[in-house]
């Protein structure tokens, strides 16, 4: 092997353990930080408590969970059989010409700062869905509708690049077994590219749950149980956001806690995610 | 056996990262003591309400002054107190005014700056006037019809701020929604129904576009996209509020105890001063001088 080769493997060597000490140190910070206040209320009563008033010394985070998962759920249901269908009628049915400029307004999408989404939900979205549905406004449904544009150009571009890279084939020898187009997409094509449009949807998950600023701005953030979709909720991100600024040491503390929450679900998600990808494995990945 | 390799040395970074980090997690707690002592540091403590604005006024301060260093910390107004009978700290600053048994502790205090919380409804809504009693009702989600207050029949739709926002805790504080008992426990008992919003303009905003709310912002902030009611009677100004005739205000006070130093004076002074002062008033609260 010569020298120069040697270096590069040691610089790309090098590349790899920024990123994995990356994550451990993020990982030692926020568990070094949270842990104690997860302690102290104990890790049931931190997760399964009721009542979140830092103030009053109650740092119950259910809620919050309950907030972030609702949110996250609506957005995937808008949001996934949306982003998939604009993916085959790019990939599938139009022209190379219209796919183009579909294609760019939905960049167009993911170029949109997040605040301004939020800004878009308080000043439009939420007064019709007051005018709609009744109550503030302020709900899991504001938080959802917008969540769900916001996880379009994700979900939208992977799964689109993936069903594109299903070999022609594939369709020629459908459609010669006498399979229509519908047929063909349905049964060929989107089988074969499942394993990308997971990981598109995996991504989108991940963005929903991480998303701070637009759902702060619109779920109302009302730290309750949520009983129906007009009901407003707080997210764990928002609740991070909202209250770290002039938080008090505890107060701090549990904030990290719901950080280290809302780490573990990530985690978990994609670890759940992973292996449904690996049990369905197939090809188009 | 590359691979192997490769996985020893990943392993390795990790441990290092790891190490490295707890260590730094735990060497964060013990630097702050040291500077305490030295004669130059001006070491603040107390209301966390405050602490914005000395935050601020400290760094102004250091900029005009080279080797100038100023601390903030917080702790609360009684800890304010307490850190200058013990000497931890050089001022301690107040967000309401000097107790008459404190006084003993206190040598001189200065009202550095006058803070107004503006009660604000949506502009359609009728009612005019508000009395601490009622807010308190609001808040604490005992009133939830504006027919209560002798408005039409509708539902208030409460917003409130983000639990440690210094304007919930003047607004809390003030109309009692907060309550302490003798042993200095507080509770907030602002309704769980209460929308929450996460800064002043986003207060407004919702405010201004939602029907039948109600909400609090500094007093600075009132715009004409909402409407600021009276409280028992009085209208929401400056000039209400450094007369004492509005309600929804408190002071916030810097208390220094028998020796100050050099450096600790030369920093009031340069709060009180008109550079001072007009950094009050960006940061949103009422100048005094």
């Amino acid at each position: 092997m010569s020298a120069k080769e040697k270096i590069f493997e040691k610089l790309i060597l090098i590349s790899a353990v920024v990123s994995v000490a990356a994550v451990a140190l993020i990982t030692v910070f926020i568990f070094s930080s949270g842990m104690p206040a997860i302690k102290e209320t104990g890790v049931a009563g931190f997760i399964t408590g009721t009542d979140w008033s830092p103030t009053n010394g109650q740092f119950g985070i259910l809620p919050l969970i309950a907030g972030t998962l609702a949110v996250t759920a609506l957005a995937l249901l808008i949001g996934i059989p949306a982003g998939v269908g604009c993916a085959v009628f790019l990939a599938e049915i139009t022209g190379e010409k219209t796919a183009r400029i579909f294609r760019s307004a939905i960049e167009l999408l993911a170029g949109i700062p997040s605040v301004v989404y939020g800004f878009f939900g308080l000043v439009i979205l939420v007064p019709v869905i007051r005018n709609v549905f009744g109550g503030s406004g302020f709900s899991i449904i504001a938080g959802g509708i917008i969540l769900a544009v916001m996880i379009l150009p994700t979900i939208v571009s992977i799964s689109a690049n993936s069903i594109s890279s299903v070999p022609s084939e594939f369709r020629e020898a459908s459609l010669s077994l006498g399979a229509d187009r519908r047929e063909t997409i349905m049964k060929v094509v989107l089988p074969a590219a499942k394993s990308g449009i997971f990981s598109s949807i995996i991504l989108g998950m991940g963005r929903a749950i991480g998303e701070t600023m637009a759902v702060l701005l619109i779920t109302g953030n009302v730290a309750k149980m949520p009983e129906a979709v007009t009901d407003p909720v707080a997210t764990l991100t928002g609740t991070i956001a909202m209250e770290m600024p002039y938080a008090t040491p505890q107060h701090q503390q549990a904030l990290f806690g719901i950080g280290i929450i809302l780490f573990v679900i990530i985690v978990l998600l994609n670890g759940t995610a992973q292996l449904i990808m690996k049990r369905f494995g197939g090809a188009g990945s | 056996m590359k691979k192997n390799k490769i996985k020893k040395i990943i392993a390795l970074g990790l441990a290092m990262a790891l190490t490295t980090g707890v260590m730094s997690a735990c060497g964060g707690e013990s630097g702050n003591d040291e500077q305490k002592s030295s004669g130059e540091t001006v070491v603040i403590a107390g209301s966390t309400s405050v602490q914005p604005l000395s935050e601020v006024m400290a760094e102004e301060f250091m900029a005009d002054n080279e080797g100038a260093s100023v601390e903030v910390q917080g702790g609360g107004s009684g800890q304010g107190i307490k850190s200058i009978e013990e000497g931890i700290a050089d001022i301690g600053s107040l967000s309401r005014e000097v107790k008459d048994e404190e006084k003993g502790s206190v040598k001189e205090e200065y009202i550095i700056a006058m803070d107004g919380v503006a009660v604000v409804v949506n502009t359609e809504t009728e009612t005019e006037d508000i009395t601490i009693e009622e807010l308190e009702k609001i808040y604490t989600g005992e009133i939830t019809n504006w027919k209560e207050l002798g408005g039409k029949d509708a539902e208030i739709t409460v917003v409130s701020r983000e639990e440690g926002s210094g304007t919930r805790g003047a607004f809390t504080e003030i109309t009692g929604v907060l309550v302490k008992d003798d042993e200095g426990n507080e509770t907030d008992n602002t309704t769980a129904d209460a929308l929450v919003q996460p800064s002043t303009g986003s207060v407004i905003k919702t405010v201004s576009s939602t029907p039948d709310s109600i909400g609090y912002v500094s007093l600075a902030a009132v715009s004409d996209e909402v409407k600021a009611l009276k409280v028992e009677g009085v209208e929401a100004s400056k000039d209400t509020v450094l007369d004492g005739t509005y309600k929804i205000s408190r002071p916030f006070v810097y208390v220094t105890g028998n020796d100050i130093s050099e450096s600790a004076k030369a920093f009031i002074d340069f709060v009180l001063s008109d550079k001072g002062q007009e950094l009050v008033e960006e940061n949103g609260f009422i100048p005094v001088q």
